[in-house]
């Protein structure tokens, strides 16, 4: 049991880690620009995608720094070419145009690469187990994930509230019109920003991509949970965002580890009732119900507190 | 006063033509319902138009919520699909019971279901609009979607639950067995469908809708709660989705999890989109455009899906309206007789945009044939994928036909503003 917790909890941390990577740069375009990038998450498996094909090319080490710079390339050729012209017919545009896209990039992605998961491989480097605990094996790649998004996390952390340029993304938060006011070029922010956003996107799909499966339905798979994660915390509070992004991460990582039912816990139901919900209620497994418990989790937080965790704003 | 007097009595008189013009389009489009099937009698077709039929009930449903009320829904197969379930289990409880309720009253039934989940999951869902109704939404869908797998006596697992339409008791001699016989029933419930949501949308309710749409803090000043009103069109919308998933449930005589999924749900709003959303006629322009391509395109090529997604991306950032949108913008045009100065700049514009489309086509078809090496046949004329001609022909196509386009395009835009301003001067507002 405690075997379980430790190595879940570490995994849980790190699914959360990953999350964050994803939904903080999801949570500041949309504070900034008021659009809730529905292509987020086709952005990091689009970094999976180059990082798997680079690797094959050039090695891991360079596909990490180029993955991630070629995808947020894209983000900003999208922000500037698609968003800021679908600016003007409003936000509902604008969310469609990213719903069009998420569905293009899925269909370029497995036109390209396949429908089946390609052959994306931990580099030999950190293919070691890094320690042994309750005699599992505990890989060293997880370690090194964990320590990416850790030094991104920090480096957002000091670059928001430590320097000018976190200033002004700041500021733009909350008073964009007012940041335009005094001579900043707004238009130039937000497509840096959605750069920056959808490059750390495509960073977490690259160091995400050996570890879990890459394939052409992942970003359909991960894409709801992301939005699960910052509605959860509250739409455009990134310490929220950090929190939701968290309690997910352990909450399915837990679900999925946990086998235990209703059945297993007060025995199982009279056999002559013959089936009904009732029984398949009562004899479902906590891992069968991991992939909706993120859901579940936004319906009870839209009962309990619609604006999420630390939410402010209304849209 | 005098010229007061017949300024009136023409608007009496305009607006009772309108009338007739009004029911005579209604009552041509169900004499094409009835006439259809006479013209194209193949099963090919006639199984085509009952998909479409229900695709229609389907996208005005979704209407209710996008076009009407201003809410992005990522999850209305929930409804069409819980109206499936329904459908089939009634179907299934009228043949076992022995219950005296012939086929045609089932879609009330798959209604029902789909109202009854609104009713429930409607009031927290439409708490609030926009982006975040958008979010709850796909939590909603992607919560049923799982939930289907888990609950199998209700949702019979991946495989779903069958029925046999044929067994339940007959109507007017109909055993509703022939495929005919489906597509009237479907297109009687697409004509009682249509007609009451138009209805819908004329009622104080449709129109509150709409200024909830628009500016739901003056709808609070006149004392409507927005929320009451978004959730009222959220139960109407999940009864005609549910209506359509039950014509589905019949015409397939199976309803499983894919009814409920994402897909489902990206394809409604794809349809109501692409038709266009401020008029009542768009999302059946749509339903139709789409099955259709989804039929036709399936054995054409393998990334059907891609086209769609560039159609769609196309008309979000080029016109928003939708294609309704695009026909509605000439109105004015044709009303004051200036359509005709438009037209030119239309068919120089042909040329370049075919050239262009061609070019795109060319270049999706090499990539995704390149590993298989089959050969590409675009109107008649043959390419192979790993020829070096093909990728110049693509490249010179897409790069030349974008260039010369765009000119093309900037005439029509020119175009077309003399003419809007002249047709503006003779008095038709666009």
């Amino acid at each position: 049991m405690l075997e379980l917790i430790v190595i879940s909890t570490l995994n849980g941390v790190l699914f959360g880690m990953l999350l964050f990577l994803l939904s903080s740069g999801l949570t500041v375009i949309f504070s900034m620009m008021g659009v809730l990038n529905f292509a987020h998450a086709s952005f990091y498996m689009l970094g999976a995608f180059f990082g798997f094909q680079l690797t094959k090319w050039i090695g891991f080490w360079p596909a990490l720094v180029l993955a991630p710079l070629l995808v947020g390339a894209i983000g900003m050729a999208v922000e500037r070419y698609g968003l800021r012209n679908t600016h003007k017919h409003g936000h509902v545009a604008e969310l469609l145009l990213t719903f069009g896209l998420a569905f293009a990039i899925e269909e370029i992605v497995s036109m390209i690469w396949g429908k089946s998961p390609v052959d994306y491989r931990v580099p030999a480097l950190l293919d070691f187990p890094a320690f042994t605990i309750f005699s599992t094996n505990y890989p060293a790649y997880k370690i090194f994930m964990l320590a990416v998004s850790v030094v991104i996390f920090v480096a957002l952390l000091i670059v928001l509230k430590r320097t000018r340029v976190g200033l002004i993304v700041q500021a733009a938060l909350t008073h964009p019109h007012m940041v335009g006011h005094l001579g900043h070029n707004v238009g130039r922010v937000f497509m840096v920003v959605f750069g920056v956003g959808s490059a750390l996107a495509g960073l977490a799909g690259v160091i995400a991509g050996p570890a879990l499966v890459t394939q052409s339905d992942m970003a359909a798979a991960l894409g709801p949970i992301l939005f699960v994660v910052i509605v959860f915390g509250g739409l455009g509070s990134l310490p929220g965002a950090f929190i939701a992004s968290l309690v997910i991460g352990l909450v399915q990582t837990f679900a999925v580890a946990l086998n235990g039912s209703l059945a297993g816990a007060f025995g199982p139901l009279d056999p002559s009732a013959g089936p009904s919900v009732l029984t398949d209620i009562w004899n479902v497994t906590i891992a069968q119900v991991a992939p909706i418990v993120p859901y579940l989790l936004l319906v009870i937080i839209l009962i309990v507190r619609p604006l999420g965790l630390m939410g402010t704003r209304e849209s | 006063m005098t010229t007061a007097t017949t300024s009136t009595s023409k608007l009496a008189d305009k607006s009772s033509g309108d009338g007739l013009r009004f029911y005579a389009v209604w009552l041509m489009g169900i004499a094409a319902l009835i006439v259809l099937p006479m013209i194209f009698s193949s099963g090919g077709s006639l199984t085509s138009f009952s998909l479409i039929g229900i695709a229609i009930v389907f996208a005005l449903s979704y209407n209710i919520l996008l076009g009407q009320t201003g809410l992005l829904s990522f999850g209305h197969a929930v409804h069409y699909g819980l109206g499936g379930f329904a459908a089939c289990h009634m179907m299934n409880a009228v043949v076992s019971h022995g219950w005296p309720i012939p086929l045609p009253f089932i879609p009330l039934f798959g209604g029902l279901g789909g109202l009854v989940f609104a009713i429930i999951i409607g009031w927290v869902m439409t708490k609030r609009a926009g982006t975040v109704f958008a979010m709850i939404s796909l939590g909603i869908g992607e919560l049923v979607a799982s939930s289907s797998l888990i609950l199998r006596s209700v949702f019979g697992g991946e495989s779903g639950i069958t029925t046999d339409r044929t067994a339940l008791p007959k109507m007017f001699g109909w055993s509703f067995g022939p495929q005919l016989q489906v597509y009237y029933l479907i297109a009687f419930w697409l004509v009682l469908s249509a007609i009451a949501m138009y209805a819908l949308t004329r009622t104080p309710l449709g129109r509150i809708s709409n200024a909830v749409r628009d500016n739901p803090e003056r709808v609070q000043f006149i004392g409507y709660d927005p929320h009451v009103v978004r959730y009222l069109a959220f139960c109407f919308a999940g009864f005609f989705a549910g209506v359509a998933g039950g014509l589905a449930a019949i015409n397939f005589e199976i309803a499983n999890s894919a009814y409920l999924g994402a897909i489902q749900s990206g394809l409604v709003l794809f349809s109501t989109f692409i038709g266009g959303t401020a008029y009542f006629f768009g999302p059946i322009l749509g339903a139709i455009l789409v099955t259709y391509l989804q039929l036709g395109l399936t054995s054409v090529t393998s990334v059907w899906q891609l086209y769609f997604g560039i159609i769609f991306i196309g008309i979000v950032m080029f016109s928003p309206g939708g294609i309704a949108g695009l026909l509605m913008m000439h109105r004015p045009l044709v009303r004051a007789g200036t359509l005709w100065t438009v037209i030119p700049s239309y068919f120089v514009a042909i040329v370049p945009t075919v050239a262009l489309a061609c070019g795109v086509i060319l270049t999706i078809e090499t990539v995704s044939r390149y590993s298989g090496g089959e050969a590409i046949n675009l109107f008649g004329i043959g390419f192979k994928p790993q020829s070096p001609v093909t990728w110049i022909v693509a490249a010179v196509l897409v790069v030349g036909g974008a260039f010369v386009a765009r000119l093309t395009w900037r005439r029509i835009a020119d175009a077309w503003d003399r003419a809007a301003t002249v047709a503006r001067d003779r008095g038709y507002l666009a």
